[in-house]
Protein backbone atom coordinates (compact mmCIF):
# COMPACT_ATOMS: atom_id res chain seq x y z
CA UNK A 1 0.00 0.00 0.00
CA UNK A 2 2.38 2.62 0.83
CA UNK A 3 4.75 1.70 -1.91
CA UNK A 4 1.98 2.32 -4.39
CA UNK A 5 1.83 5.74 -2.67
CA UNK A 6 4.90 6.80 -4.06
CA UNK A 7 5.11 4.83 -7.43
CA UNK A 8 5.91 6.69 -10.73
CA UNK A 9 3.44 7.87 -13.24
CA UNK A 10 3.02 5.50 -15.95
CA UNK A 11 4.58 6.33 -19.24
CA UNK A 12 0.87 6.28 -20.65
CA UNK A 13 0.18 9.09 -18.42
CA UNK A 14 3.02 11.41 -19.09
CA UNK A 15 2.02 11.83 -22.68
CA UNK A 16 4.69 11.91 -25.67
CA UNK A 17 8.08 13.11 -25.46
CA UNK A 18 8.91 16.24 -26.95
CA UNK A 19 12.19 15.77 -29.38
CA UNK A 20 15.34 17.57 -28.89
CA UNK A 21 15.41 18.48 -32.69
CA UNK A 22 12.53 20.90 -31.46
CA UNK A 23 13.85 21.64 -28.27
CA UNK A 24 16.57 22.93 -30.03
CA UNK A 25 14.79 24.73 -32.81
CA UNK A 26 13.16 26.90 -30.15
CA UNK A 27 16.17 27.71 -28.50
CA UNK A 28 17.55 28.79 -31.36
CA UNK A 29 14.98 31.55 -32.41
CA UNK A 30 14.40 32.62 -28.78
CA UNK A 31 18.08 33.22 -28.97
CA UNK A 32 18.18 35.23 -31.68
CA UNK A 33 15.52 37.24 -31.57
CA UNK A 34 17.12 38.32 -28.10
CA UNK A 35 20.49 39.15 -29.60
CA UNK A 36 18.19 41.07 -32.73
CA UNK A 37 16.39 43.38 -29.68
CA UNK A 38 19.55 44.45 -28.39
CA UNK A 39 21.85 45.00 -31.05
CA UNK A 40 18.97 47.42 -32.01
CA UNK A 41 19.36 49.41 -28.95
CA UNK A 42 22.97 49.32 -29.20
CA UNK A 43 22.88 50.56 -32.75
CA UNK A 44 19.99 53.40 -32.24
CA UNK A 45 22.55 54.62 -29.37
CA UNK A 46 25.37 54.54 -31.48
CA UNK A 47 23.93 56.14 -34.03
CA UNK A 48 23.02 58.78 -31.83
CA UNK A 49 26.07 59.46 -30.64
CA UNK A 50 27.61 59.22 -34.40
CA UNK A 51 25.07 61.88 -36.22
CA UNK A 52 26.32 64.01 -33.13
CA UNK A 53 30.07 63.88 -33.94
CA UNK A 54 29.73 64.48 -37.59
CA UNK A 55 27.25 67.55 -37.65
CA UNK A 56 29.89 68.69 -34.73
CA UNK A 57 32.76 68.27 -36.93
CA UNK A 58 31.41 70.15 -39.44
CA UNK A 59 31.22 73.33 -37.42
CA UNK A 60 34.53 72.89 -36.43
CA UNK A 61 35.88 72.03 -39.65
CA UNK A 62 33.64 74.82 -42.01
CA UNK A 63 30.84 75.44 -44.48
CA UNK A 64 31.46 75.62 -48.05
CA UNK A 65 30.46 79.58 -47.99
CA UNK A 66 32.55 79.98 -44.29
CA UNK A 67 35.16 78.92 -42.52
CA UNK A 68 35.16 76.53 -39.27
CA UNK A 69 34.89 78.03 -36.00
CA UNK A 70 37.89 75.56 -34.67
CA UNK A 71 38.06 73.10 -32.00
CA UNK A 72 40.41 76.00 -29.84
CA UNK A 73 37.94 78.81 -30.08
CA UNK A 74 35.23 77.26 -29.03
CA UNK A 75 36.58 75.99 -26.07
CA UNK A 76 38.14 78.30 -24.98
CA UNK A 77 36.37 81.09 -25.77
CA UNK A 78 34.99 83.43 -23.06
CA UNK A 79 32.02 84.82 -25.80
CA UNK A 80 28.85 83.18 -27.15
CA UNK A 81 26.58 85.14 -29.23
CA UNK A 82 25.23 83.17 -32.48
CA UNK A 83 21.67 84.57 -32.43
CA UNK A 84 22.97 88.60 -32.06
CA UNK A 85 23.34 90.87 -35.15
CA UNK A 86 27.34 92.04 -35.53
CA UNK A 87 29.72 89.55 -35.05
CA UNK A 88 28.77 85.89 -34.62
CA UNK A 89 31.05 84.96 -31.47
CA UNK A 90 30.85 81.11 -30.40
CA UNK A 91 33.19 80.46 -27.24
CA UNK A 92 30.80 77.89 -25.14
CA UNK A 93 32.65 78.92 -21.96
CA UNK A 94 29.73 80.97 -20.74
CA UNK A 95 27.08 78.50 -21.54
CA UNK A 96 29.72 75.66 -19.48
CA UNK A 97 29.61 78.30 -16.79
CA UNK A 98 25.78 78.84 -16.97
CA UNK A 99 25.23 74.61 -16.93
CA UNK A 100 27.79 74.38 -13.72
CA UNK A 101 26.32 77.00 -12.00
CA UNK A 102 22.65 76.08 -12.16
CA UNK A 103 24.55 72.66 -11.43
CA UNK A 104 26.53 73.33 -8.49
CA UNK A 105 23.03 75.47 -6.97
CA UNK A 106 21.15 72.10 -7.33
CA UNK A 107 24.01 70.05 -5.76
CA UNK A 108 24.46 72.31 -2.75
CA UNK A 109 20.31 72.26 -2.05
CA UNK A 110 19.15 68.45 -2.97
CA UNK A 111 22.65 66.06 -2.11
CA UNK A 112 23.18 67.66 1.42
CA UNK A 113 19.30 67.65 2.23
CA UNK A 114 18.54 64.29 0.01
CA UNK A 115 21.10 62.42 2.19
CA UNK A 116 19.94 63.82 5.67
CA UNK A 117 16.52 62.66 4.31
CA UNK A 118 17.87 59.57 3.45
CA UNK A 119 19.52 58.94 6.55
CA UNK A 120 15.95 59.61 8.55
CA UNK A 121 13.89 57.11 6.29
CA UNK A 122 16.34 54.69 6.72
CA UNK A 123 17.69 54.53 10.22
CA UNK A 124 14.96 56.85 12.33
CA UNK A 125 11.79 56.53 10.47
CA UNK A 126 9.25 54.27 12.35
CA UNK A 127 7.98 52.09 8.63
CA UNK A 128 4.61 53.68 8.56
CA UNK A 129 6.21 57.04 8.38
CA UNK A 130 8.89 55.76 5.66
CA UNK A 131 5.96 54.16 3.57
CA UNK A 132 4.02 57.49 3.51
CA UNK A 133 7.51 59.37 2.68
CA UNK A 134 8.82 56.88 0.50
CA UNK A 135 5.66 57.24 -2.01
CA UNK A 136 5.30 61.29 -1.42
CA UNK A 137 8.79 61.17 -2.87
CA UNK A 138 7.80 59.04 -5.56
CA UNK A 139 5.28 61.42 -6.68
CA UNK A 140 7.57 64.51 -6.83
CA UNK A 141 9.82 62.40 -8.89
CA UNK A 142 6.78 62.12 -11.07
CA UNK A 143 6.15 65.20 -11.58
CA UNK A 144 7.03 66.65 -15.17
CA UNK A 145 9.34 69.19 -15.70
CA UNK A 146 7.99 72.03 -17.30
CA UNK A 147 5.89 71.67 -14.00
CA UNK A 148 8.98 72.80 -11.71
CA UNK A 149 10.22 75.29 -14.16
CA UNK A 150 6.52 76.91 -14.23
CA UNK A 151 7.09 76.81 -10.16
CA UNK A 152 10.40 78.67 -10.33
CA UNK A 153 9.06 81.07 -12.31
CA UNK A 154 5.87 81.42 -10.28
CA UNK A 155 6.98 80.86 -6.96
CA UNK A 156 10.48 80.62 -6.60
CA UNK A 157 11.53 84.14 -8.08
CA UNK A 158 8.78 86.10 -6.67
CA UNK A 159 10.30 84.79 -3.06
CA UNK A 160 13.62 85.51 -3.99
CA UNK A 161 12.69 89.13 -5.12
CA UNK A 162 10.87 89.78 -1.89
CA UNK A 163 14.27 89.45 -0.37
CA UNK A 164 16.61 91.22 -2.19
CA UNK A 165 15.90 93.53 -5.73
CA UNK A 166 19.29 91.78 -7.57
CA UNK A 167 16.90 88.96 -8.84
CA UNK A 168 15.69 89.61 -12.29
CA UNK A 169 12.53 87.98 -13.50
CA UNK A 170 15.07 85.25 -15.16
CA UNK A 171 17.95 84.29 -12.29
CA UNK A 172 20.35 80.94 -12.03
CA UNK A 173 19.36 80.65 -8.44
CA UNK A 174 15.76 80.16 -9.41
CA UNK A 175 16.06 77.29 -12.02
CA UNK A 176 19.03 76.44 -9.52
CA UNK A 177 16.48 75.59 -6.51
CA UNK A 178 13.85 74.18 -9.30
CA UNK A 179 16.70 71.64 -10.42
CA UNK A 180 17.62 70.92 -6.86
CA UNK A 181 14.22 69.69 -6.03
CA UNK A 182 13.61 67.77 -9.37
CA UNK A 183 16.96 65.78 -8.43
CA UNK A 184 15.78 65.71 -4.55
CA UNK A 185 14.30 62.26 -4.82
CA UNK A 186 16.92 60.78 -6.89
CA UNK A 187 19.21 61.06 -4.29
CA UNK A 188 17.18 60.50 -1.30
CA UNK A 189 15.50 57.22 -3.21
CA UNK A 190 18.51 55.80 -3.98
CA UNK A 191 20.76 57.06 -0.91
CA UNK A 192 18.14 55.72 0.93
CA UNK A 193 18.45 51.58 -1.42
CA UNK A 194 22.28 52.29 -0.23
CA UNK A 195 21.72 53.03 3.67
CA UNK A 196 19.16 49.94 3.81
CA UNK A 197 21.45 47.43 1.88
CA UNK A 198 23.67 47.63 5.23
CA UNK A 199 23.30 44.36 6.86
CA UNK A 200 21.42 44.57 10.28
CA UNK A 201 24.66 42.73 11.96
CA UNK A 202 27.14 45.80 11.42
CA UNK A 203 23.97 48.19 12.93
CA UNK A 204 24.15 45.52 16.07
CA UNK A 205 27.45 45.39 16.17
CA UNK A 206 27.62 49.10 16.76
CA UNK A 207 24.64 49.29 19.42
CA UNK A 208 26.35 45.82 21.16
CA UNK A 209 29.50 48.36 21.49
CA UNK A 210 27.67 51.09 22.82
CA UNK A 211 26.93 53.32 19.74
CA UNK A 212 24.16 55.11 20.42
CA UNK A 213 21.66 55.59 16.93
CA UNK A 214 23.79 58.47 15.53
CA UNK A 215 27.02 57.13 16.23
CA UNK A 216 25.58 54.02 14.51
CA UNK A 217 24.17 55.69 11.54
CA UNK A 218 27.12 58.13 11.01
CA UNK A 219 30.11 56.13 11.83
CA UNK A 220 28.96 52.50 10.56
CA UNK A 221 25.98 52.45 8.34
CA UNK A 222 27.32 55.75 6.40
CA UNK A 223 30.71 54.68 5.37
CA UNK A 224 29.08 51.25 4.82
CA UNK A 225 27.31 52.71 2.13
CA UNK A 226 29.20 55.34 0.88
CA UNK A 227 29.49 54.34 -2.54
CA UNK A 228 26.11 53.96 -3.43
CA UNK A 229 25.63 56.93 -2.00
CA UNK A 230 28.76 58.72 -4.07
CA UNK A 231 26.53 56.63 -7.09
CA UNK A 232 23.26 58.73 -6.00
CA UNK A 233 24.90 61.73 -5.75
CA UNK A 234 26.47 61.26 -9.28
CA UNK A 235 23.65 60.21 -11.39
CA UNK A 236 21.33 63.36 -9.44
CA UNK A 237 24.38 65.54 -10.65
CA UNK A 238 24.16 64.00 -14.56
CA UNK A 239 20.34 64.72 -14.39
CA UNK A 240 20.67 68.36 -13.41
CA UNK A 241 23.13 68.91 -16.22
CA UNK A 242 20.88 67.58 -18.79
CA UNK A 243 17.74 68.94 -16.98
CA UNK A 244 16.45 71.83 -19.95
CA UNK A 245 13.06 72.60 -19.55
CA UNK A 246 13.52 73.92 -16.11
CA UNK A 247 16.35 76.07 -17.15
CA UNK A 248 14.62 77.06 -20.54
CA UNK A 249 11.84 78.77 -18.56
CA UNK A 250 13.51 80.04 -15.88
CA UNK A 251 16.88 80.80 -16.25
CA UNK A 252 16.88 83.05 -18.52
CA UNK A 253 18.30 83.57 -22.39
CA UNK A 254 21.60 85.43 -21.64
CA UNK A 255 24.87 83.50 -22.26
CA UNK A 256 27.54 85.01 -19.85
CA UNK A 257 30.76 84.31 -17.89
CA UNK A 258 29.37 84.58 -14.04
CA UNK A 259 29.14 82.99 -10.85
CA UNK A 260 26.65 85.32 -9.64
CA UNK A 261 23.18 83.13 -9.01
CA UNK A 262 21.10 86.36 -8.67
CA UNK A 263 21.95 87.10 -12.64
CA UNK A 264 20.35 85.03 -15.68
CA UNK A 265 21.94 82.45 -17.50
CA UNK A 266 22.03 80.53 -20.08
CA UNK A 267 23.08 76.79 -20.23
CA UNK A 268 24.10 74.55 -22.61
CA UNK A 269 20.47 73.05 -23.08
CA UNK A 270 18.86 76.30 -22.78
CA UNK A 271 20.71 77.22 -25.67
CA UNK A 272 19.71 74.05 -27.62
CA UNK A 273 16.06 74.70 -26.86
CA UNK A 274 16.71 78.20 -28.43
CA UNK A 275 17.94 77.44 -31.47
CA UNK A 276 15.62 74.37 -32.10
CA UNK A 277 12.38 76.30 -30.77
CA UNK A 278 13.61 80.06 -32.58
CA UNK A 279 14.11 80.90 -36.20
CA UNK A 280 17.36 79.69 -36.68
CA UNK A 281 17.90 78.82 -40.05
CA UNK A 282 18.33 74.88 -40.95
CA UNK A 283 22.20 74.46 -42.28
CA UNK A 284 23.41 78.31 -40.91
CA UNK A 285 26.38 78.43 -38.16
CA UNK A 286 24.39 79.04 -35.29
CA UNK A 287 22.01 76.23 -36.21
CA UNK A 288 25.39 73.94 -36.87
CA UNK A 289 26.56 75.14 -33.26
CA UNK A 290 23.59 73.48 -31.60
CA UNK A 291 25.43 70.29 -32.30
CA UNK A 292 29.21 71.33 -30.95
CA UNK A 293 26.98 72.52 -27.47
CA UNK A 294 25.25 69.10 -27.38
CA UNK A 295 28.61 67.11 -28.48
CA UNK A 296 30.39 69.16 -25.60
CA UNK A 297 27.21 68.09 -23.11
CA UNK A 298 27.13 64.52 -24.29
CA UNK A 299 30.99 64.86 -23.37
CA UNK A 300 30.32 66.11 -19.84
CA UNK A 301 28.35 63.48 -18.42
CA UNK A 302 30.03 60.67 -20.04
CA UNK A 303 32.80 61.82 -18.01
CA UNK A 304 30.49 62.28 -14.43
CA UNK A 305 29.12 58.50 -15.33
CA UNK A 306 32.79 57.30 -15.95
CA UNK A 307 34.08 58.64 -12.67
CA UNK A 308 31.19 57.29 -10.84
CA UNK A 309 31.48 54.22 -12.20
CA UNK A 310 35.46 54.40 -11.23
CA UNK A 311 34.40 55.71 -7.80
CA UNK A 312 32.06 52.54 -7.36
CA UNK A 313 35.03 50.19 -8.11
CA UNK A 314 37.75 52.17 -5.86
CA UNK A 315 34.96 51.50 -3.32
CA UNK A 316 34.26 48.20 -3.94
CA UNK A 317 37.53 47.00 -4.06
CA UNK A 318 38.27 48.79 -0.17
CA UNK A 319 34.83 46.73 1.29
CA UNK A 320 35.28 43.13 -0.50
CA UNK B 1 47.19 37.24 30.95
CA UNK B 2 46.78 40.84 31.54
CA UNK B 3 44.09 43.34 29.91
CA UNK B 4 45.12 46.58 31.43
CA UNK B 5 44.44 49.18 29.47
CA UNK B 6 45.17 52.64 30.04
CA UNK B 7 41.55 53.86 30.23
CA UNK B 8 40.57 50.98 33.00
CA UNK B 9 40.96 53.46 35.63
CA UNK B 10 37.22 55.13 34.92
CA UNK B 11 35.13 55.12 38.04
CA UNK B 12 32.49 52.63 37.07
CA UNK B 13 35.04 49.60 36.26
CA UNK B 14 36.78 50.49 39.47
CA UNK B 15 33.61 50.18 41.40
CA UNK B 16 32.70 47.49 39.65
CA UNK B 17 35.70 45.51 40.90
CA UNK B 18 35.39 46.62 44.70
CA UNK B 19 31.94 45.02 44.77
CA UNK B 20 33.35 42.52 42.33
CA UNK B 21 35.41 41.02 45.31
CA UNK B 22 32.44 40.61 47.46
CA UNK B 23 29.99 38.70 45.31
CA UNK B 24 31.35 36.64 43.19
CA UNK B 25 27.98 36.39 40.85
CA UNK B 26 28.50 38.56 38.22
CA UNK B 27 25.36 38.74 37.33
CA UNK B 28 22.25 37.55 38.99
CA UNK B 29 18.37 37.04 37.77
CA UNK B 30 15.40 35.63 39.91
CA UNK B 31 12.10 35.03 38.68
CA UNK B 32 12.48 36.89 35.34
CA UNK B 33 10.21 36.57 32.51
CA UNK B 34 11.01 37.50 28.80
CA UNK B 35 8.26 38.08 26.28
CA UNK B 36 7.54 39.01 22.38
CA UNK B 37 4.54 40.85 22.47
CA UNK B 38 2.36 38.19 24.45
CA UNK B 39 4.49 35.47 23.53
CA UNK B 40 6.09 34.42 26.44
CA UNK B 41 10.03 33.33 25.57
CA UNK B 42 11.36 33.44 29.33
CA UNK B 43 9.66 31.90 32.05
CA UNK B 44 10.36 32.44 35.68
CA UNK B 45 14.47 32.12 34.86
CA UNK B 46 16.60 32.12 38.05
CA UNK B 47 20.20 31.91 37.46
CA UNK B 48 23.54 33.45 38.78
CA UNK B 49 26.25 33.76 36.22
CA UNK B 50 29.43 33.61 37.84
CA UNK B 51 32.56 36.17 37.92
CA UNK B 52 35.30 34.93 35.60
CA UNK B 53 34.08 31.99 35.04
CA UNK B 54 32.89 30.46 31.15
CA UNK B 55 28.86 29.58 31.29
CA UNK B 56 27.58 27.84 28.87
CA UNK B 57 23.50 28.25 28.20
CA UNK B 58 22.25 24.74 26.03
CA UNK B 59 19.47 23.86 24.48
CA UNK B 60 17.15 23.11 21.35
CA UNK B 61 16.49 26.08 19.11
CA UNK B 62 13.75 28.52 20.17
CA UNK B 63 14.46 27.71 24.11
CA UNK B 64 15.14 30.90 24.49
CA UNK B 65 18.84 30.97 25.64
CA UNK B 66 19.56 33.67 22.92
CA UNK B 67 16.96 35.88 24.20
CA UNK B 68 17.63 35.64 27.49
CA UNK B 69 21.78 36.48 26.70
CA UNK B 70 20.40 39.62 24.58
CA UNK B 71 18.37 40.61 27.69
CA UNK B 72 21.87 41.06 29.56
CA UNK B 73 22.69 44.02 27.54
CA UNK B 74 19.41 45.25 26.62
CA UNK B 75 20.27 44.54 22.59
CA UNK B 76 16.43 43.48 22.57
CA UNK B 77 15.55 46.89 23.50
CA UNK B 78 15.59 47.36 19.46
CA UNK B 79 12.79 44.58 19.21
CA UNK B 80 9.21 46.20 19.29
CA UNK B 81 6.79 44.45 21.79
CA UNK B 82 9.87 42.82 23.67
CA UNK B 83 9.41 43.14 26.99
CA UNK B 84 10.85 41.98 30.22
CA UNK B 85 9.64 41.23 33.84
CA UNK B 86 11.64 39.94 37.44
CA UNK B 87 14.72 40.71 38.25
CA UNK B 88 18.34 40.41 36.40
CA UNK B 89 20.90 42.61 37.93
CA UNK B 90 24.58 43.09 36.70
CA UNK B 91 26.77 43.77 39.81
CA UNK B 92 24.25 44.09 41.87
CA UNK B 93 22.05 47.11 39.76
CA UNK B 94 19.33 46.44 38.30
CA UNK B 95 19.71 46.22 34.11
CA UNK B 96 16.23 46.56 33.27
CA UNK B 97 15.48 49.89 34.76
CA UNK B 98 14.67 52.31 32.43
CA UNK B 99 16.88 54.60 33.87
CA UNK B 100 19.81 52.36 33.26
CA UNK B 101 22.10 54.26 30.93
CA UNK B 102 21.97 51.60 27.98
CA UNK B 103 25.27 52.65 26.36
CA UNK B 104 27.75 52.37 29.62
CA UNK B 105 26.07 49.14 30.13
CA UNK B 106 27.12 47.80 26.49
CA UNK B 107 30.38 49.69 27.48
CA UNK B 108 30.54 46.72 30.44
CA UNK B 109 28.68 44.00 29.15
CA UNK B 110 30.06 42.91 25.70
CA UNK B 111 28.77 40.64 22.96
CA UNK B 112 30.34 38.54 20.25
CA UNK B 113 27.50 37.72 17.17
CA UNK B 114 27.08 34.49 15.19
CA UNK B 115 28.44 35.73 12.00
CA UNK B 116 31.61 37.79 12.51
CA UNK B 117 30.14 41.40 11.75
CA UNK B 118 33.62 43.24 11.48
CA UNK B 119 32.69 47.08 10.13
CA UNK B 120 34.01 47.79 6.61
CA UNK B 121 36.65 49.51 7.93
CA UNK B 122 40.37 49.00 8.76
CA UNK B 123 41.40 46.55 11.03
CA UNK B 124 42.52 49.08 13.37
CA UNK B 125 39.16 51.26 13.07
CA UNK B 126 37.03 48.04 14.20
CA UNK B 127 39.02 47.54 17.54
CA UNK B 128 39.57 51.20 18.46
CA UNK B 129 35.69 51.86 17.58
CA UNK B 130 34.67 50.79 20.88
CA UNK B 131 36.96 52.74 22.78
CA UNK B 132 36.44 56.02 20.29
CA UNK B 133 32.74 56.11 21.32
CA UNK B 134 33.82 56.28 25.00
CA UNK B 135 36.75 58.06 25.85
CA UNK B 136 39.21 60.74 24.43
CA UNK B 137 42.56 59.09 24.24
CA UNK B 138 46.01 60.42 22.89
CA UNK B 139 46.87 58.00 19.62
CA UNK B 140 49.42 56.46 21.45
CA UNK B 141 47.52 55.37 23.76
CA UNK B 142 45.56 53.86 21.19
CA UNK B 143 47.46 52.15 19.67
CA UNK B 144 48.68 50.75 22.79
CA UNK B 145 44.97 49.43 23.44
CA UNK B 146 44.26 48.13 20.08
CA UNK B 147 47.91 46.33 20.48
CA UNK B 148 46.74 45.43 23.92
CA UNK B 149 43.25 44.00 22.52
CA UNK B 150 44.55 42.43 19.50
CA UNK B 151 47.30 40.13 21.67
CA UNK B 152 44.16 39.46 23.94
CA UNK B 153 42.28 38.04 20.62
CA UNK B 154 45.55 36.16 19.91
CA UNK B 155 44.83 37.88 16.89
CA UNK B 156 47.58 40.33 16.90
CA UNK B 157 50.76 38.34 15.19
CA UNK B 158 48.83 37.72 12.21
CA UNK B 159 47.39 41.19 11.69
CA UNK B 160 50.28 43.38 13.09
CA UNK B 161 51.45 44.31 9.73
CA UNK B 162 48.49 45.54 8.08
CA UNK B 163 46.27 46.94 10.61
CA UNK B 164 45.38 49.39 8.34
CA UNK B 165 44.71 46.84 5.60
CA UNK B 166 40.29 46.28 5.15
CA UNK B 167 38.97 44.12 7.67
CA UNK B 168 37.12 42.28 5.29
CA UNK B 169 40.23 40.58 3.89
CA UNK B 170 40.60 38.15 6.73
CA UNK B 171 39.16 34.82 6.81
CA UNK B 172 36.02 34.07 9.15
CA UNK B 173 37.94 32.72 11.90
CA UNK B 174 40.45 35.91 12.18
CA UNK B 175 37.38 38.08 11.47
CA UNK B 176 35.56 36.19 15.16
CA UNK B 177 39.13 36.87 16.73
CA UNK B 178 38.94 40.69 15.48
CA UNK B 179 34.91 40.87 16.75
CA UNK B 180 36.07 39.53 20.10
CA UNK B 181 39.11 42.08 20.27
CA UNK B 182 36.66 44.65 19.36
CA UNK B 183 34.63 43.62 21.86
CA UNK B 184 36.97 43.68 25.01
CA UNK B 185 38.74 47.05 23.32
CA UNK B 186 35.90 49.12 25.21
CA UNK B 187 37.10 47.35 28.60
CA UNK B 188 33.59 45.51 29.26
CA UNK B 189 33.64 43.04 32.22
CA UNK B 190 31.35 40.67 30.76
CA UNK B 191 31.37 39.14 27.43
CA UNK B 192 28.20 37.52 26.07
CA UNK B 193 28.72 35.07 23.11
CA UNK B 194 25.59 34.05 20.86
CA UNK B 195 27.37 31.13 19.34
CA UNK B 196 30.30 32.57 18.14
CA UNK B 197 31.64 29.56 16.20
CA UNK B 198 28.52 28.27 14.41
CA UNK B 199 29.81 30.15 11.06
CA UNK B 200 33.27 29.02 11.40
CA UNK B 201 34.93 26.41 10.28
CA UNK B 202 36.73 23.24 12.40
CA UNK B 203 40.16 24.94 12.39
CA UNK B 204 38.97 28.30 13.34
CA UNK B 205 36.65 26.57 16.33
CA UNK B 206 39.35 25.53 17.78
CA UNK B 207 41.14 28.80 17.58
CA UNK B 208 37.89 30.56 19.23
CA UNK B 209 37.70 28.23 21.83
CA UNK B 210 40.97 28.57 23.40
CA UNK B 211 40.87 32.12 23.04
CA UNK B 212 37.79 31.65 25.13
CA UNK B 213 39.44 29.59 27.62
CA UNK B 214 42.42 32.32 27.57
CA UNK B 215 39.51 34.93 28.82
CA UNK B 216 37.58 33.71 31.22
CA UNK B 217 40.62 34.57 33.77
CA UNK B 218 40.11 38.49 33.14
CA UNK B 219 35.96 38.56 31.51
CA UNK B 220 32.98 36.82 32.80
CA UNK B 221 31.75 34.73 29.82
CA UNK B 222 28.16 33.87 28.91
CA UNK B 223 27.87 31.66 25.40
CA UNK B 224 24.98 30.34 23.88
CA UNK B 225 26.30 27.17 21.67
CA UNK B 226 24.19 24.45 20.00
CA UNK B 227 27.03 22.05 20.23
CA UNK B 228 27.26 19.94 23.59
CA UNK B 229 30.97 19.01 22.77
CA UNK B 230 31.91 22.38 22.75
CA UNK B 231 30.03 22.84 25.85
CA UNK B 232 31.69 20.41 27.75
CA UNK B 233 35.20 21.65 26.38
CA UNK B 234 35.21 25.08 27.15
CA UNK B 235 32.89 25.91 30.24
CA UNK B 236 32.98 25.60 34.13
CA UNK B 237 28.88 25.90 33.96
CA UNK B 238 26.34 24.74 31.68
CA UNK B 239 22.68 26.28 31.99
CA UNK B 240 20.02 23.63 29.83
CA UNK B 241 17.07 25.78 28.65
CA UNK B 242 14.03 23.70 27.32
CA UNK B 243 10.94 25.96 25.82
CA UNK B 244 11.53 29.25 27.75
CA UNK B 245 12.27 27.82 30.85
CA UNK B 246 15.57 26.74 32.49
CA UNK B 247 15.93 23.09 33.26
CA UNK B 248 19.02 22.48 35.07
CA UNK B 249 22.07 24.49 35.80
CA UNK B 250 25.36 23.54 37.53
CA UNK B 251 28.85 22.55 37.03
CA UNK B 252 29.08 21.72 33.50
CA UNK B 253 30.83 18.28 34.50
CA UNK B 254 28.14 17.41 36.64
CA UNK B 255 25.33 18.17 34.49
CA UNK B 256 26.65 16.23 31.20
CA UNK B 257 27.90 13.12 33.42
CA UNK B 258 25.06 12.92 36.29
CA UNK B 259 21.85 15.20 35.45
CA UNK B 260 19.18 15.52 38.24
CA UNK B 261 16.69 15.75 35.10
CA UNK B 262 15.65 13.73 33.02
CA UNK B 263 14.83 16.06 30.40
CA UNK B 264 18.54 17.36 30.65
CA UNK B 265 19.75 13.61 30.60
CA UNK B 266 17.95 12.81 27.45
CA UNK B 267 19.04 16.15 25.55
CA UNK B 268 23.24 16.00 27.10
CA UNK B 269 22.92 12.66 25.65
CA UNK B 270 21.76 13.26 22.20
CA UNK B 271 17.84 11.91 22.37
CA UNK B 272 16.86 14.64 21.25
CA UNK B 273 17.16 18.39 20.21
Amino acid sequence: MAQSAVAAPTSAARGTPIPRSSRDRSERVVKSVLLSFSLLSIVTTFSIVAVLGIEAWGFFKGFPDKPGIGLVPFFTGTEWSPLLGGEQKFGVLPLVCGTLLVTVIAGAFALPIGLVTAIFLSEYAPSRLRVVLKSALEVLAGVPTVVYGFFALAVITPALQRVSDAFGTYNALSAGLAVGIMILPIVCSLSEDALRAVPQSLRDGSSALGGTKFDTSVKVVLPAALSGIMASFLLALTRAIGETMIVALAAGGLAQMTMNPASQVQTMTGFIVAIFTGDAQANSVEYASSYAVAATLFLMTLALTLAGTAILRRFREEYE
Amino acid sequence: MTMMSPMQTNPTTAAATATGTADPMAIRAASFDGFYGSFQALKGISLDIPRNQVTAFIGPSGCGKSTFLRWMNRMNDTIAGARASGTLTLDGEDILARSVDVVDLRRRVGMVFQRPNPFPKSIFDNVAFGPRLHWRHSRADLEDLVEQSLRSAALWNEVKDRLHASALGLSGGQQQRLCIARAIAGGPEVLLMDEPCSALDPKSTASVEELIRELRTAYTIVIVTHNMQQASRISDRTAFFFEGSLIEAGQTETLFTNPKSKQTEDYVTGRFG
